[in-house]
């Protein structure tokens, strides 16, 4: 054999040992990690501990029973409608949550917050809480927003069925007032965001079609209600935007305003991506590619995807969520996908805007493998939030789409259909059976702690996060107004966890509690920043973001071991600024927008 | 997938065609490359199929960069670089991964077999089904391969299946192709009564596009087939049928497997029989054997 033979034979063996080699260095350093989990949990600056049952939160999500044509695939097809959305719907201080179930006879529950960590349900009391029958379908989530500017919060209610949206009546009493309002009679939607696009003072609505909207999931006229692609589907629901006309009645405006589109909408969220005063919308897509809507002045949207770079590969969207995870005062998106061993490996997105983009030319930049938050498993929802005060935005994403038996897995059926033609893949009947099968269950959640420096660490067995429940939604909230951001997490046919966060009290905190006067009462859509130590974070009020999910609208800024905020704008959807200088640290501010 | 290229470079020219039919004939060896790589682009500009321009470049740069090392190194000459891109391109287009390194790693495995596992002077494995059947099993974390699709409508597919028959039938590989697609349908329909699913869930995977590239261009690699027609026929259908008890078996990479156990097992066949006879006959001539 020749010298040239020989080293190619040499250089063989060494490529394919290359993976081992790679594969057992990384399952070292995992093993290092998790015997020094003590002090790792020492290092992040917070713990968190789940204490559902402790706080009184005794809620089980359930699946709803569709038509009899589906039962091959029920648990694949019935795989949503655990949601969580954070509201203060009493206006004393104090964050409350309300969380659905699917169930056609089950009860959602809004759990009030008691002020000494625990929570009573009084869904029942207060009329939010028998939402769900065959006849007018069942949750998928909700938002929260107050659309008649009177003070307190309302509640839009999306089902695979007929939205609901019911008026808050003082905190005391909730009525119900969707013929009022103009709502559709059925929509298969799994998206809704209260946002004010023409800055006119008066929330208006977005809601997002998943199915079609002929499609009854309890009566279906024909099996072919799936999508046509696994990635170029757009036979979805259409997309709905309610402008708010005052006196609790709406209009659509979706076609008149620009925004039609058929793509199977799981996630939507909406900030002001180009600094121009006005809400720009995005929306992930299952099977296919996300949009992003620009909003010109108000008057019109304008679908720039492609253009921005976020509208070009596609993917599972499943989630959409915000933040300045840089401290430049910019706006990325987390987008979440579908990343299973050996099958199919979509990874996350993580869109950072591109330097030099302008409000006339925006583009958005893959980063998620760069910063380390690409392998989420079959991923759903996920929040921004600063988990340990240190000054930066982490992550907190949940996953595990169909936990059933553990040894089995339908990847392999799955996979076999996803991939043929429309022809096949569209019709439910050709999909093979899931007889109990796993598809991507029992997964690690994944805690992201932000460095700061461009990089996150996966942290989550590490901080008390070791659930393995099919996650949905999670919302992030200072529920004991401690500064600290703590979690709850609604899992499909699972229960709902309660994450209480535990933080260096080292690090300081401030939070701002909005509330409009000219621009819409809730505040949705001002933009804060905060100046401290020569940085500078900046967050914007939601009105729904993550999966089925919203977070406490009050802004919470992490700050690290500073002495003094130097100062915060608030920029106002009315236009008003507000400056407010040197505030006070580890308080909440209550702020006001000025006449 | 290094087939049509190469398979090219074997028939014979004719010197009197005008440029255009010299482009489109058999002897021109850069016309699959070039096909391909117009698929791969209307494609990606079309549908986004790549994971990102750069890792299939990487994965090109390391294909054509390990070829001509190795081919420096071992015989003292400049390699023709139209099989290592197609190797390179191939492994662009059917590996997904988030991480850049797989991309390399898998070219540079397919290539560099070609100058180890070898048998008499012929390599066994065709270079990318090998390297990405290693990459599947070795690191399944880090490592897909394509499932997506050319768009939603019919005419991307049918666009892929014209220029794909007409590629193996102008370098005389189509009985091969067509062998194995009458074969995995018949067995799709065998496979029903194992497992009751219907006909059209069991034939969907061919309509993928990663098996429009599987039946193209890497069953039908010349220089890792048998050479006698019938055989080619029958390995075509052996490989189906592996790949059908890897199917029962609820393989998800169950082609790149079958290939990779039936193809080698098939060709080393060939090679120890000829090499027999050979020193057979040059033994009943009196002659020594060249082996």
């Amino acid at each position: 054999m020749s010298k040239g033979r020989i080293f190619a034979a040499v250089l063989f063996a060494a490529l394919l040992s290359a993976p081992l080699i790679y594969r057992a260095t990384q399952a070292r350093r995992e093993g290092s990690a998790n015997r020094y989990a003590a002090k790792a949990t020492a290092a992040y600056g917070f713990y968190f501990t789940e204490c559902a049952n402790a706080s009184g939160i005794h809620f089980r999500h359930q699946a709803p029973k569709l038509d009899p044509k589906l039962n091959h695939i029920m648990e694949q097809i019935a795989s949503m409608g655990a949601a969580v959305s954070v509201v203060d719907f009493d206006r004393d201080g104090w964050p409350d949550f309300y969380v659905t179930t699917s169930g056609e006879h089950a009860r959602n529950a809004l759990y009030r917050n008691m002020h000494d960590g625990t929570f009573r349900d009084v869904a029942a009391e207060v009329g939010l809480a028998d939402i769900n029958s065959p006849e007018s379908g069942v949750s998928m989530g909700a938002v929260w927003g107050d659309y008649d500017n009177d003070g307190y919060d309302d509640v839009l209610i999306y089902k695979w069925g007929r939205p609901e949206l019911y008026h808050n009546d003082g905190g005391k009493h909730f009525t119900r007032v969707t013929e009022t309002a103009g709502l559709p009679p059925w929509v298969n939607a799994n998206t809704a965001i209260w946002f004010d696009y023409d800055d006119d003072g008066k929330l208006d609505l977005f809601l997002g079609g998943y199915y079609p909207e002929d499609v009854n999931l309890w009566r279906l006229k024909t099996t072919k209600i799936m999508p046509e692609s696994f990635e170029y589907a757009q036979n979805g629901g259409r997309k709905y935007l309610f402008h708010n006309l005052g006196g609790g009645r709406f209009e659509e405006v979706s076609a008149k305003l620009g925004i039609q589109s058929r793509r199977w909408a799981l996630a939507a969220v909406a900030a002001d991506f180009r600094d121009t005063g006005y809400p720009d919308l995005f929306i992930a897509n299952d099977y296919g590619v996300s949009e992003l809507y620009l909003n010109e002045k108000g008057k019109y949207f304008r679908e720039a995807g492609k253009e921005a770079g976020v509208g070009y590969a596609p993917k599972s969207g499943m989630t959409a969520s915000v933040g300045d995870i840089l401290n430049q005062g910019r706006y990325g998106i987390f987008v979440t996908n579908i990343s299973e061993e050996g099958v199919l490996v979509q990874g996350n997105n993580l869109w950072m805007p591109a330097p030099g983009a302008s409000a006339d030319k925006i583009k958005f930049e893959n980063v998620a493998n760069a910063m380390g938050v690409e392998l989420g498993g079959w991923s759903f929802g996920a929040q921004f939030g600063d988990l340990n005060n240190d000054g930066y935005l982490d992550l907190y994403q949940v996953n595990g789409n169909v936990s059933l038996d553990r040894d089995r897995s339908y990847w392999y059926d799955y996979s076999k259909v996803a991939g043929g033609n429309r022809a096949i893949i569209s019709d439910a009947a050709n999909w093979p059976p899931l007889k109990g099968r796993s598809l991507s269950g029992y997964q690690q959640k994944r805690v992201w702690i932000n460095d700061g420096a461009g990089q996150f660490k996966e942290v989550a067995q590490m901080v008390g996060v070791r659930d393995r429940f099919d996650g949905r939604s999670v919302a992030l909230a200072d529920f004991d107004n401690n500064g600290a951001l703590d979690a709850v997490v609604a899992n499909q046919r699972g229960p709902v966890l309660f994450y209480r966060n535990h933080v260096d009290p080292a690090n300081k905190w401030i939070e701002l509690e909005l509330t409009g006067r000219s621009s819409n009462r809730s505040a949705i859509g001002a933009d804060a920043r905060v100046f401290w130590n020569g940085q500078e974070q900046r967050q914007e009020v939601s009105g729904g973001s993550g999966f089925c999910a919203q977070n406490q609208r009050r802004l919470h800024f992490g700050l690290g071991r500073t002495s003094r905020v130097d100062r915060v704008e608030i920029h106002w959807p009315s236009g008003r600024a507000q400056t407010i200088l040197s505030p006070e640290l580890d308080k909440i501010h209550r702020v006001e927008e000025p006449e | 997938m290094s087939a049509s290229a190469e398979s090219i470079t074997a028939q014979s020219g004719t010197s009197r065609q005008s440029a255009a039919a010299r482009f489109f004939s058999a002897d021109n060896r850069y016309l699959p490359p070039i096909l391909i790589t117009l698929i791969l682009l209307g494609a990606n500009l079309s549908f986004g199929l790549l994971e990102s321009f750069s890792r299939t470049a990487l994965a090109i740069a390391t294909a054509m960069g390990c070829e001509i090392g190795l081919t420096l190194l071992i015989y003292r000459k400049f390699p023709n670089l139209a099989s290592a891109y197609i190797t390179g391109i191939s492994v662009g287009i059917l590996i997904r991964s988030p991480e850049f390194w797989p991309y390399a790693l898998c070219s540079a495995i397919a290539i560099t077999s070609k100058y180890v596992i070898r048998w008499r002077g012929r390599h066994l494995w065709n270079p990318s089904n090998l390297a990405i059947s290693a990459m599947l099993l070795l690191v399944p974390e880090y490592v897909a391969t394509l499932m997506i699709q050319w768009g939603n409508a019919v005419w991307p597919m049918v666009v892929i299946w014209a220029l794909g028959l007409a590629i193996v039938y102008r370098v005389k590989r189509f009985h091969i192709t067509a062998t194995y697609v009458c074969s995995f349908v018949f067995l799709s329909w065998a496979r029903t009564f194992f497992t009751g699913h219907s006909f059209l869930a069991e034939v969907a995977p061919i309509t993928g596009p990663m098996y429009q590239l599987f039946i193209f261009f890497m069953i039908t690699d010349p220089k890792t087939t048998v050479k006698p027609r019938w055989a080619q026929c029958v390995v075509a259908g052996l490989v189906a049928v592996a790949e059908m008890i890897l199917r029962l078996a609820e393989n998800v990479h169950a082609p790149y497997y079958a290939l990779s156990i039936v193809g080698p097992a098939a060709l080393a066949a060939e090679i120890y029989w000829t090499g027999n006879r050979r020193g057979r006959g040059q033994r009943a001539e009196g002659g020594p054997s060249k082996d």
